[in-house]
């Protein structure tokens, strides 16, 4: 196979060399390794705010900053975080990368389209980090931009919601851009249900982003229209009514969240199969729950909104839903177990990854169960243990699964393969971290720290300390990986076509792929996971 | 790209460019969708004070303006028919009259809004502001969807222009049209919207 000279998409490819050669690019997988670098420098750049803060709050009092300052960074760490890390990152990363790969597609639908979407993520993505210079100071309302608050405060808030609206339409376009490429483009004989489950995660995000985020995009414009022309949508004093924020804000970012975790598990629903070398088990409920977990997940908005003025039904209706929703995740752990029972089991650094992630993604899960009703809700609103749910999910989660992803198709990305000792290890450290800096929190919360405070009462301190402890220790986990892969993809050892024995579409083609990924259109007659 | 070195095939499906038309219109729907839905819920709050509004607006120049968006959905379809029979010299003719149609409900608007600025009926204005609460809100949401519908018309205009150069140096021809069906869509999309906003504004008194 490999006797055969091919060029691939690493190279120089046109008239342009250099960086023009990238920025030109319509080809999926340049775009979506131009989005991974854009996203992993502005991942650090929001894992360094949150260790500031972690510094702040290592003792009581003031440490390093004044609470003016701490309220700006966990706004910055939060929209940075969201909107330019987590909401994009697996879809247009690895979705870009290897979901037309793995349907048998050339390209994706609309590549000239999917280049805009780059140029739009990265105008958005440089107003948000502009907002922070500019103006009076950075905005200090939070990343969920809560009316009354933001249409009032004097800082830059401005130009942080037109920020988060670029990047939405962004996200939107990318979306658009994948339901088409799926519907269209299959290979022959690739039936929906002999396609691979990572572009069945995909379809269902694409779909979320494609419903939920104009909502968001509408929210946003009439907080700048208050803002600058005095339409009172929002201010009782003009009308308007603050908790229809609230609920505008969470019909797009409730669902923005299954936007975060739906194609982290079609990551680890990859991964499992491929190092156990079994066939997935229940590839129909897996695939249907993934749309089941998009529909279901719009509805349940409300579950932010327990103390902010809902009549007792809603309020009932929104947490028996938030319920149902866990019933379809469920479902998939279940699948993930079972497809594990009786394979063989390579544990390398993917399926390491992959067990941390279904090791913290139940912590997340079971933690949002208790959030989700209403009597313990009322009690740990808006304390620390939200935040420790919260960063279960989507860091231990989708930032897991980001790693897990990364650590599985590094050796196709760049044809290389990173060292797996020190990836092991870094991977331990990480686990190791996070658990200790997210762990604590719960605790905190069940004794009554608020979350977002800049001080704390003494009886808290151990459990901050600890917190920042393991906040430094996963940073040096994330250093070492970071370090470990680039040096990799610099001069690490020929990786071989198909490193871990996988099965899907992307495996038979060379590492690092082709221009056009395929010399002859592959035709599909399997189901994608042929094992034994 | 022709200049780019390496060879594309190209890749043409018609079906798939209008079946990626169809969802971006469908998230453009959902982003007025959201501001009907917030209409509703003020107008469930304040039907009184929305009633009087009502009663402030000109209907006879949203009649106007309806129709001629009516006529201009006509003559874009029509554009469409005539370049798939190959006429090409009539299809940029009805394109043109379509963004001369947009230009009219555009000068229409301008007498509209800029008779409510001659009489401070504008969201901010110290006229606005002594009106009751649901008056103050109608009056916001009356400029910001009206607005927010004009820019999508002035887009339209541009994508227009840009459907006539295209026709001009046969880019979009008798065989390969779908950039033009798409363009045509997006106009009847800024069509449908105004359908929606002009009985919730005009004439819900």
């Amino acid at each position: 196979m490999t006797t055969i000279p091919y060029k691939s998409y690493l190279e120089p490819q046109g008239k342009y060399t250099g960086l023009l050669d990238w920025l030109t690019s319509t080809d999926h997988k340049r775009i979506g390794l131009m989005y991974m670098y854009a996203i992993g420098i502005f991942f650090i750049i929001g894992v360094l705010l949150g260790l500031l803060m972690r510094i702040e709050l290592f003792k009581p009092g003031e440490t390093i900053m004044g609470p003016q300052t701490y309220n700006g960074i966990f706004t910055v760490h939060g929209v940075i975080m969201i909107f330019m890390v987590v909401i994009p990152g697996l879809s247009a990363v690895f979705g870009n990368l290897f979901m037309p790969i793995q349907i048998g597609a050339k390209d994706v639908a609309f590549p000239k389209l999917n280049l805009l979407s780059w140029y739009i993520f990265m105008a958005g993505a440089i107003l948000a980090v502009l907002s922070q210079f500019t103006g009076n100071g950075p905005p200090d309302t939070g990343w969920t931009f809560y009316a009354p608050y933001s249409t009032q405060t004097g800082t830059n808030v401005l130009m942080a919601v037109t920020a988060a609206f670029v990047l939405g339409f962004s996200s939107i376009l990318t979306g658009l851009n994948f339901i088409v490429t799926i519907h269209r483009m299959r290979a022959p004989g690739m039936t929906w249900f002999k396609m691979p489950l990572f572009p069945w995660a995909l379809y269902s995000t694409a779909w979320i982003q494609l419903l939920a985020t104009p909502i968001v995009g509408i929210t946003l414009l009439m907080l700048i229209a208050e803002r600058v022309f005095k339409i009172g949508f929002f201010d009782p004093a003009l009308g308007g009514d603050p908790i229809l924020f609230q609920h505008l804000f969470w019909i797009y970012s409730h669902p923005a969240v299954y936007v975060m975790i739906l194609p982290a598990m079609g990551v680890i629903t990859e991964i499992i199969p491929t190092f156990c070398q079994r066939r997935i088990f229940g590839y129909k409920a897996i695939a249907l729950s993934s749309i089941a977990i998009a529909g279901v997940g719009y509805l349940v908005w409300g579950h932010h909104m327990y103390t902010s003025g809902m009549s007792f039904t809603a309020r009932w209706i929104f947490s028996f839903l938030t319920f149902i929703v866990a019933v379809p995740s469920a479902i998939k752990v279940f699948n993930w177990v079972a497809t594990m029972y009786k394979g063989s089991i390579a544990l390398k650094t993917p399926f390491l990854y992959a067990l941390a992630f279904i090791f913290l993604f139940m912590i997340g899960g079971l933690t949002g169960l208790s959030l989700g009703s209403l009597a313990t809700d009322v009690y740990v609103h808006d304390t620390a243990y939200v935040v420790a749910h919260f960063h279960y999910i989507i860091f231990g989660g989708m930032g897991f699964a980001f790693f897990a992803a990364l650590h599985y198709w590094f050796p196709k990305m760049y044809g290389k393969m990173y060292n797996q000792k020190i990836a092991d290890i870094a991977w331990l450290i990480l686990f190791f971290g996070f658990n200790m800096l997210y762990f604590p929190q719960f605790v905190l919360g069940l004794q009554g720290l608020p979350r977002r405070y800049y001080d704390y009462m003494p009886q808290f301190e151990t459990g901050e300390v600890l917190s920042t402890i393991g906040g430094f220790v996963l940073f040096i986990g994330i250093i070492m990986m970071i370090t470990n892969l680039i040096r990799a993809a610099r001069n690490g050892p020929q990786a071989p076509d198909n490193p871990w024995g996988g099965k899907t579409l992307e495996w038979t083609i060379p590492s690092p792929p082709p221009m056009e990924n395929f010399d002859t259109p592959p035709v599909v007659s399997k189901e994608p996971y042929d094992y034994e | 790209m022709s200049d780019v070195a390496i060879k594309h095939d190209e890749h043409r499906d018609d079906l798939g460019a209008k079946l990626g038309m169809w969802l971006f219109i469908f998230t453009e729907l959902l982003l007025f969708g959201g501001l009907f839905l917030v209409y509703a819920v003020y107008r469930d709050i304040y039907a009184e004070d929305f009633h009087l509004g009502a009663l402030q607006l000109n209907v006879t120049l949203g009649t106007l303006n309806t129709v001629v968006l009516l006529i201009s959905s006509m003559t874009v379809a029509m554009s469409i028919t005539a370049i798939q029979r190959g006429n090409k010299k009539l299809s940029m003719q009805l394109v043109l009259l379509t963004v001369l149609l947009a230009c009219v409900f555009l000068v229409n608007k301008y007498f509209e809004w800029g008779a409510k600025f001659e009489h401070d009926l504008y969201p901010g204005s110290d006229l606005v502001l002594q009106f009751k609460r649901g008056s103050i809100i109608f009056f916001g949401l009356y400029f910001f969807m009206t607005g927010l519908h004009m820019f999508h018309v002035v887009i339209g205009m541009v994508v227009l222009m840009v459907m006539w150069f295209k026709l001009k140096n046969t880019t979009i021809n008798k065989d390969d049209n779908v950039l033009l069906e798409n363009g045509g869509l997006y106009w009847h999309l800024v069509d449908l919207i105004w359908i929606f906003l002009f009985p919730l504004l005009y004439l819900v008194t």
